[in-house]
């Protein structure tokens, strides 16, 4: 079946067979290996995609549901400007170790400081709480959203305080 | 893990949608949220030669009051009622299981008539809509008809519902005077199927109890509506006995199993302890404590 999707900004039509999952779509026709597969079902989140701004599991989702759609996949934070405030303070504060579920939690902080730009710890858990870690103990996770959402406050506060 | 082949509808009315449905029937399976349908589809439980692709089809995502009813459309995704404010203001148990539905990236998408129409008894809102005494709108081409969750839920993954009908609506009674209600689950984390869940509601008036819903999650081969437990309280004021007693015939009405989750004895006692404080907070809620 022929889709045509918004994927990072960029128009793509491609030819897909509807059993394919968005994520092997993304992976596989798109070559778009930042969304990781981990799980396979339903849990981890390192698949997890922004669906018309809104985070998904793409490995829960057929890449022809996503026809007409926009998608953000991890390579999307990336700008001519360099990284995205939110991949900065994952560099910044240790967020990762070894990165397997960062782009699914950078993607989740990103939506989720969009509306709320001052989460306290217990709102980020609740946000992230579909992004399994092993490695961090989410603790440098939850700072590292948390600086995000702070140079969203305050760009300039947020510059000079580091 | 790749689910077996089939042919991929995606209707943008209705009527294309029952067009479907009354050609392909029992070859085909309606795709909503797909948070449950895609694992089983992924594990062949599932094999369906026909999908049918309701998420284009428009009108079907209301939540809204006519005529002393509360209509919840199909498509309905459970952030979406987490986040409604007239759920938060009017439906305090509806409000309080919402967000606690499997995890926020599950909630983006799975909704409300998928999840009772998947009959898992693990399925949070099969037990609120039990205790809500709510109806499901069933339509097809040659009509629609209005079931009772009671009727709908059939067995472990099964309801009522023909494979010529598409659920479109849910309608709850909206409630009147004072009431409260709530929905305290048991999980050891985010995302887990519940251990034990109880959704609890009450309508007070004149300082008896006129309505008592009670329901239980993951703890039978289907949700299960504490009927015993229900009645006993009709007509009491509200108080610590009566909400103890209603606990003690859920647990009676309840039959789980021992897993990895926890004991029989430990889910049956949990069902008692839950109970008893989802009551005692729909009283509170309903300012008759």
């Amino acid at each position: 079946m022929q889709i045509t999707v918004t994927v990072n900004g960029a128009e793509r039509t491609l030819d897909v067979e509807p059993r394919t999952l968005l994520v092997h779509m993304i992976r596989e026709d798109l070559a778009l290996t930042g969304t990781h597969i981990g799980c396979d079902s339903t849990s981890c989140g390192a698949c997890t995609v922004l669906y018309d701004g809104v985070p998904v599991k793409s490995c829960t989702l057929f890449g022809v549901q996503a026809d007409g759609r926009e998608i953000t996949t991890v390579e999307g934070l990336l700008t001519a400007a360099g990284l995205d405030p939110m991949q900065a303070a994952f560099k910044e504060h240790h967020g990762l170790q070894c990165g397997y579920c960062t782009p699914g939690m950078m993607l989740v902080g990103k939506v989720l400081i969009e509306t709320n730009d001052h989460p306290s710890d217990d709102e980020v858990r609740q946000a992230i709480g579909g992004n399994l870690c092993r490695c961090t103990g989410y603790m440098n996770i939850v700072k590292a959203i948390q600086a995000a959402a702070a140079e969203r406050r305050q760009p300039a506060a947020a510059e000079a305080a580091s | 893990m790749l689910p077996a082949r089939f042919e991929y509808h995606r209707p943008s009315t209705l009527e294309e949608a029952l067009a479907l449905l009354a050609e392909h029937g029992d070859d085909a399976k309606v795709l909503a949220g797909g948070q449950s349908l895609i694992p089983m589809m992924k594990l062949r439980f599932a094999a369906p030669a026909h999908l049918i692709d309701i998420n284009r089809i428009e009108g079907l995502d209301a939540i809204e009051e006519t005529d002393g009813e509360l209509h919840i459309g199909a498509l309905v995704r459970h952030n979406q009622l987490a986040g409604s404010p007239l759920i938060n203001e009017k439906y305090p148990l509806i409000a309080a299981a919402a967000p606690q539905i499997a995890d926020p990236l599950v909630r983006n998408l799975g909704t409300i008539g998928g999840s009772l129409t998947h009959c898992d008894p693990s399925g949070d809102l099969g037990s609120v809509m039990l205790a809500a005494n709510a109806r499901v709108v069933l339509r097809s081409n040659a009509g629609e008809r209005e079931v009772a969750m009671t009727d709908f839920i059939v067995s472990t993954f099964q309801s009522s519902i023909e494979p010529t009908e598409l659920l479109t609506q849910i309608h709850v009674t909206s409630p009147t005077g004072s009431y409260g209600g709530t929905y305290l689950k048991l999980e050891r984390k985010i995302g887990d199927y519940a251990t034990v869940a109880t959704a609890t509601r009450l309508i007070v008036e004149g300082g008896t109890i006129a309505t008592a819903g009670i329901a239980l999650t993951s703890v039978g081969l289907t949700n299960i509506k504490a009927t015993a437990a229900e009645d006993s309280l009709i007509g009491k004021a509200p108080s610590e006995e009566a909400f103890a007693e209603a606990g003690r015939l859920a647990a009676e009405a309840s039959s789980p199993v021992t897993d990895v989750r926890g004991s029989e004895a430990y889910k049956r006692h949990m069902v008692e302890v839950y109970v008893r404080r989802g009551l005692t907070r729909a009283a509170e809620i309903a300012g008759a404590a």
